[in-house]
């Protein structure tokens, strides 16, 4: 099966001038971010804003930290591993019921939860926010952090459902047999086998929460519940003109999912291009 | 065992879906006491001139995001799906705008665009100092850019792993029948990427109308009310002017229109498969 020597070995300029074109398109603003987040304040109104920094320094940096970057950076990792941590364990275990049962509320499951891949947060944010608030929960990380279950479960139960179908069906009959218990199924053969499936749609999620807008910005106020999408909107006010400081933060609230994107990129990629067929 | 996930989803996602239209017949500063108001919040909706521009914009808004995104990504992906090794390093870079919040783009894009320290002058082109975010004709324009430069990657994506699903026999034998790479672009590649190109656009499309965060702290809506779209407007009417159940309608509207058009493009890809079983 030479399959191969088949793909198209003609180059394709029109197409690679597109691509190259595009890929200044890109390249171009998140250098940028760089080259400005390295140059002193004072510089920025006389410098070429696309040049290399002359005194290139990382003051900036420093500003940003000294103004609770930290804190809002912790908060960011708390609601972020919570929130994914306990939306995958959610939704793998409904998405065990929704395989295992014959039955028509585990059938149902799955409908509902495929209608709910529809609903825009921006729709159901009053009601969130009234809800939040009658619960007490109203400027606390508990008010990200259960919302952003709540609207990760959709899709993380559609993909661990469909690696779920997958499996053959003898493993479980076997381990049945011997007597264990659904959940001893549960946590020594499904959990280890969806390890893959788990790493995909985390990794796409922790981006999701990582990078939610709407839900701090309306469900949470103080300094010290703030989490980092919103600190950037917030330094933008406070920092105003000192540009290179805003900057420095951008590159600094990147810098985790740019981690996870070298080290786990084929899960992020596939993690994205998940609920769409195949 | 479905107890958990059925809890959070039903009482964070469910309820709010109720919620949304219960809170639509209200009267509520989103603080104090709630009274009842009959029709009151759609009748205000439906007669305030600033919604109606929203929902307005946002449909051009729509049009111009799938008008820009659909070929570029179209042709980007078809591109990027060859097996050459700097096509994979291309793909590699295109996927970095996906990894940066709405609020870091927002900002980046503000400091780019301004007229008198950003890109404009680094290239002394007087076309790109234009007051682009300050000027009502071209502020919605920027905003699609924006919007492109962050979602053409992920469609691309798709795009490219579409194409690479289409069986390679096929060129081979349109090469064979001496088809050149522009025929084969629009005989096979094009008619076999249909259902990604349904896919993708009703993406596109739902996306465009929910769109918020970058636009929100790109112009906040402004100048004026020049990029003022239906999301936006919910949000300054709900959480700015305090008018929760007004705010409540134009939620019910935007969901409304989001799931007429996924359904009506579900519809055409419904029918689109059945031509292709019919024709063989």
């Amino acid at each position: 099966m030479a399959k191969n020597t088949t793909t198209d070995s003609r180059p394709n300029i029109l197409g690679a001038v597109g691509a190259w074109i595009w890929l200044a398109i890109i390249i171009l603003p998140i250098y940028y971010i760089f080259v400005t987040s390295l140059r002193p304040q004072a510089d920025y109104y006389s410098e070429n804003p696309l040049s290399w920094p002359a005194n290139a320094t990382l003051d900036a940096y420093v500003r940003v930290l000294e103004n609770d970057f930290l804190l809002f950076f912790f908060n960011s990792v708390i609601v972020t591993a919570v929130a994914v941590a306990v939306s995958l364990a959610a939704s793998l275990m409904a998405a065990y019921v929704v395989v295992r049962s014959r039955s028509w509320f585990g059938r149902n499951v799955f409908r509902v939860a495929l209608l709910g891949i529809a609903i825009p947060i921006q729709a159901a944010i009053i009601p969130v926010y009234y809800l939040i608030v009658q619960l007490g929960l109203y400027d606390t990380l508990a008010a990200l952090i259960l919302p952003s279950i709540a609207f990760a479960i959709p899709l993380t139960l559609l993909i661990l459902t469909n690696f779920l179908r997958e499996l053959p069906e003898s493993l479980f009959e076997s381990m049945r047999m011997d007597g264990a218990s659904e959940w001893k199924i549960l946590l020594r053969l499904v959990l280890p086998l969806s390890r893959p499936a788990l790493a995909t749609v985390g990794v796409y999620q922790a981006l999701q929460v990582w990078n939610g807008f709407l839900f701090p910005l309306v469900l949470t106020q103080s300094a010290s519940t703030r989490v980092i999408p919103l600190s950037l909107w917030s330094f933008q006010g406070q920092f105003g003109i000192d540009v290179p400081a805003v900057l420095a933060a951008v590159v600094l609230s990147v810098l985790p999912m740019l981690a996870a994107y070298i080290i786990a990129r084929r899960q992020l990629v596939s993690g994205l291009t998940a609920g769409f067929g195949k | 065992m479905a107890a958990p996930a059925l809890v959070l989803f039903g009482f964070f996602a469910i309820i709010p879906l109720f919620g949304v239209v219960a809170l639509s017949f209200v009267d509520w500063d989103g603080l104090g006491p709630i009274t009842w108001a009959g029709l009151d919040n759609w009748k205000a909706a439906a007669s305030d001139p600033v919604s109606r521009n929203a929902l307005w914009l946002t449909v051009k808004l729509t049009f111009l995001c799938v008008l820009f995104q659909a070929p570029v990504s179209l042709l980007l992906g078809v591109f990027l799906a060859g097996r050459q090794r700097y096509r994979a390093l291309l793909a590699t870079l295109f996927f970095l705008p996906l990894l940066f919040s709405s609020a870091a783009v927002a900002i980046t894009f503000t400091a780019l665009l301004d007229p008198n320290f950003g890109a404009g002058s680094a290239l002394d082109a007087a076309w790109l100092s234009q007051n682009w975010l300050g000027d009502p004709e071209l502020a919605l324009y920027v905003v699609v850019f924006v919007i492109g430069w962050c979602f053409i990657p992920f469609h691309t994506l798709i795009y490219q792993a579409g194409t690479r699903q289409i069986p390679k026999e096929l060129y081979e034998a349109a090469r064979m029948d001496g088809a050149g790479p522009v025929a084969q672009f629009f005989r096979i590649t094009l008619p076999m990427l249909k259902y990604t190109i349904v896919t993708s656009t009703t993406l596109m499309t739902v996306g465009s109308l929910t769109y918020f965060d970058l636009i929100f702290v790109l112009t906040g809506g402004g100048p004026g009310n020049a990029t003022r779209v239906l999301p936006l407007d919910m949000y300054l009417t709900g959480f700015r002017s305090y008018d929760m159940g007004k705010a409540s309608v134009l939620a019910l509207v935007l969901v409304v229109v989001g799931l007429a058009v996924s359904l009506g493009l579900n519809r055409i890809t419904g029918a689109s498969r059945m031509d292709s079983r019919s024709e063989g």
